[in-house]
């Protein structure tokens, strides 16, 4: 693995990035020349409402989706540069996903669902069941390891899709509005132990919400995303704000 | 992701849409079903064809002849040139020539022979000819009493059923006083089915005095078997070795009328009908003398009907010894009189023709083509072979396009299955790529999926398959046991047609995983992960 602290520091970097799509005739511009910076072992929140292009730029961070044009590094290495197989090889060891939508297999059982990224990454037979244990233990579901996701609560597949998203053990955490579909309990309880990620392991952490009162509770730094720019700095933050969602939308 | 990985995610994707798969599967092994039982159907057909043509001797079996022997008006045209002086003889040399020749099984001398036999004090007539240890794989020998000769040179003999009647009555009729008499009987006894000498190689009066025809009952075979019969011919000497005291050699003055029919008959093409040389006749003549000779033979066999064993015809022979026996004898032949008339050197052992045994019938051109080199005419049935294979190799083909439609109507639905599949798991697909999965784990998912399904089915179609043709197989062993035939395998099943059936269906299988395959890799998986 290399080493955290390529490229002076900084996990994330991107140079004027942008993401466009076509939808019938229309260009829509998700990301439209966002340059950012962020640590090794910061937690960041990207925050703005629907449209804004905070999940498209998670998804690019991710090497799930391409630029259209600029620069993205992670760990100092070119995503835009990646062949597909190379892309795959970062969303395994690099970063971990969590959904808004949780995303397990609906067939597998807690302990097959987590153990498939491990599966992906050829790890062996035996260090796999170590290793899917660790994960359950870490998110507190080691009981329920043989249910499968439809006999669990709403919390408990988010838990076990964060320790899905640890199994292999990435540098960076990519959460995409993991409280979503949550209780506020429920998502207070993800949170604190994503933030737990970040302050005891050092893992870098990128959370996509529009609940501005969950970035600013555990982020060390929000980004304001508007029509796919970022908007100033602190200066917008008011601005950002308004544009923003109610915080309170819980199902 | 590792090989056992992917086979492992692969069945249990399989195994969750269990209904819709093994309906596809099972689509799949009717199609292999069919194509393996149309294509053991056209196996069966040639291997029952070719099996009995190779078995009787037909196709894999050549005949070499002396061009001094004119067979026939069209080999006289084309040897116009050869002088029949200048040429070799088919002699031992040649033999062994033709013997050394790249798979070459056998080369045996055309020996056959009318004569008279002796048995339980009567005299029978018949045509005796001598058959190569080979001719045991002949159907003739399939459902006989007793057995094949013991040996090359054992002192046996198998005799044909209508044969074997005859020695039946004639056992049953008190003994003839002409027993070792030397003299043929000038009429043979009234109730003696015995052969006229006008009519050799027929079976005279055997409608008339034989009642019953058909196979011998196992007691009627039993009370021949083991029994001596004694084959009286002409032995052919040289005039410088010993007469064998005992035996008084008959002086017979006029050596021409005897000697020249013969060559007459036998340059006319009509080998089997020559005078008799045997009967207490010597021929005392620059060549050769001939003794009279008798041996004792056992029966050790009764069949039906007479196998093939040479070229110019042995069905109608009754009686048959072994050709290394017949050799050792050294009986008075047609040819012997030629050699007599051409002037051969009477030390020379000539052959009136040589039969000629291959492998298979494959070689039979090539091997025609050397004979013709070394001076030797040939004769072979190959172009009626050649024209069957061609007719098998046609309905072979027919047989696999009609089998195969029902493959490809099957493989059209491992198409539908898979591409349904991938519809369905878009999301899943989407996980698995977000997971960190590669295109191409996705696309071997898909193919392991597919090459699952070809085995399964193909497996399953080849046992399907098998089972129609044993099913086939015993309809028709019942029908032909009702028509009193043999039961025979109407299809067959060899190990290379199982086992290219299911690499044919993991193919086909393959093939038609190819586009939803790749399909399920170009997921986006942005696009498949939207939160609906």
């Amino acid at each position: 693995m290399q080493s955290r602290t390529s490229e002076n520091g900084l996990a994330i970097r991107a140079e004027n990035l942008r993401r466009h799509y076509k939808m019938g005739e229309t260009l829509i511009s998700a990301v439209d020349g966002v340059s950012l910076e962020v640590r090794a072992g910061e937690f960041i929140a990207l925050l703005g409402s629907s449209g804004s292009g905070k999940s498209t730029l998670l998804n690019l961070i991710a090497g799930l989706d391409r630029p259209t044009s600029g620069n993205i590094f992670v760990n100092g290495r070119d995503l835009g540069a990646m062949t597909s197989e190379e892309l795959a090889r970062h969303r395994r060891e690099t970063v971990g996903m969590v959904f808004q939508a949780f995303n397990l297999m609906p067939r597998m059982t807690l302990e097959e669902n987590v153990e498939l990224p491990l599966r992906l990454a050829e790890v062996s037979r035996t260090e796999r069941a170590a290793r899917v244990l660790e994960a359950l233990e870490r998110v507190g579901l080691t009981p329920r390891r043989r249910h499968r996701p439809s006999e669990l609560s709403g919390g408990e597949q988010q838990r076990s899709a964060l320790a899905r998203a640890l199994v292999n053990r990435p540098q960076i955490l990519l959460a995409d509005e993991p409280t979503g579909n949550l209780d506020s309990r429920n998502g207070n309880e993800i949170m604190r132990r994503i933030s737990e990620l970040n302050s005891h392991l050092g893992m870098t952490v990128v959370l996509v919400t529009h609940e501005r009162a969950l970035a600013e509770r555990f982020a060390q730094r929000t980004v304001f995303l508007a029509d796919g720019k970022i908007l100033g700095a602190d200066a917008n933050l008011l601005a950002a704000g308004e544009d923003a969602e109610p915080a309170s939308r819980v199902p | 992701m590792k090989r056992e990985d992917l086979f492992e995610l692969a069945g249990r994707n399989l195994r969750e849409a269990a209904l819709r798969n093994s309906l596809t599967t099972l689509g799949i092994g009717v199609g292999v079903a069919s194509l393996v039982a149309l294509l053991s159907l056209g196996a069966g057909l040639q291997d029952l064809v070719g099996q009995r043509f190779n078995r009787s001797g037909l196709f894999n079996t050549l005949g070499v002849f002396s061009p001094r022997d004119m067979r026939s008006s069209e080999t006289r045209s084309r040897d116009e040139s050869a002088n029949p002086a200048v040429l070799r003889p088919l002699d031992d040399s040649v033999r062994r020539d033709i013997a050394a020749l790249p798979h070459v099984i056998e080369v045996y001398p055309e020996i056959r022979m009318q004569t008279d036999i002796g048995f339980a004090g009567h005299t029978l007539f018949s045509s005796v000819s001598a058959l190569p240890p080979s001719a045991r794989q002949s159907d003739a020998f399939e459902n006989m009493h007793g057995k094949f000769f013991s040996g090359d040179q054992a002192p046996e003999v198998v005799v044909q059923t209508d044969f074997a009647r005859e020695l039946l009555e004639a056992q049953e009729i008190p003994a003839a006083e002409d027993t070792g008499s030397p003299a043929r009987p000038s009429a043979p006894p009234a109730a003696t089915p015995a052969a006229s000498p006008s009519f050799p190689g027929k079976a005279p009066g055997a409608g008339a005095t034989i009642a019953r025809t058909g196979p011998l009952t196992a007691p009627e075979a039993a009370q021949l078997l083991g029994k001596e019969i004694l084959l009286r011919y002409a032995e052919r000497q040289q005039p410088a070795a010993a007469i064998a005291p005992g035996i008084t050699p008959g002086i017979t003055p006029d050596i021409a009328s005897h000697a020249a029919p013969p060559t007459a008959s036998a340059r006319a093409g009509a080998p089997a009908k020559r005078p008799r040389p045997g009967d207490g006749v010597s021929l005392e003549a620059p060549g050769f003398s001939v003794v009279r000779r008798e041996l004792p033979l056992r029966i050790v066999g009764i069949i039906e009907t007479a196998p093939y064993a040479g070229l110019t015809g042995s069905s109608n022979s009754r009686v048959f010894i072994p050709v290394a026996l017949a050799e050792k004898l050294r009986p008075v032949l047609p040819s012997s009189l030629r050699d007599l008339m051409q002037g051969t050197q009477p030390s020379e052992t000539t052959y009136q023709a040589l039969v000629v045994r291959l492998s298979t019938p494959t070689y039979v051109p090539a091997t025609q083509e050397a004979i013709r080199k070394i001076g030797f005419r040939t004769f072979s049935l190959l172009d009626a072979t050649r024209q069957l294979r061609r007719v098998f190799a046609v309905l072979d083909i027919f047989l696999a396009i009609f089998g195969s439609v029902a493959l490809i109507v099957a493989s059209l639905g491992i198409v539908n299955t898979l591409v349904m599949s991938v519809l369905e798991r878009r999301r899943e697909i989407g996980i698995l790529k977000a997971l960190g999965a590669s295109d191409g784990d996705v696309k071997r998912l898909f193919f392991a999926e597919a090459g699952a399904m070809g085995i399964a089915g193909g497996l399953l179609g080849v046992a399907l398959g098998w089972l129609i043709g044993r099913g086939i197989n015993f309809a028709t062993g019942i029908y032909l046991a009702r028509q009193d035939l043999p039961r025979e395998s109407i299809l067959l099943l060899p190990w290379w047609l199982g086992a290219g059936a299911i690499v044919f269906s993991i193919v086909v299988s393959l093939l038609s995983g190819l586009y939803p395959a790749a399909r399920a890799a170009k997921l986006d998986p942005v696009q498949a992960l939207r939160y609906e």
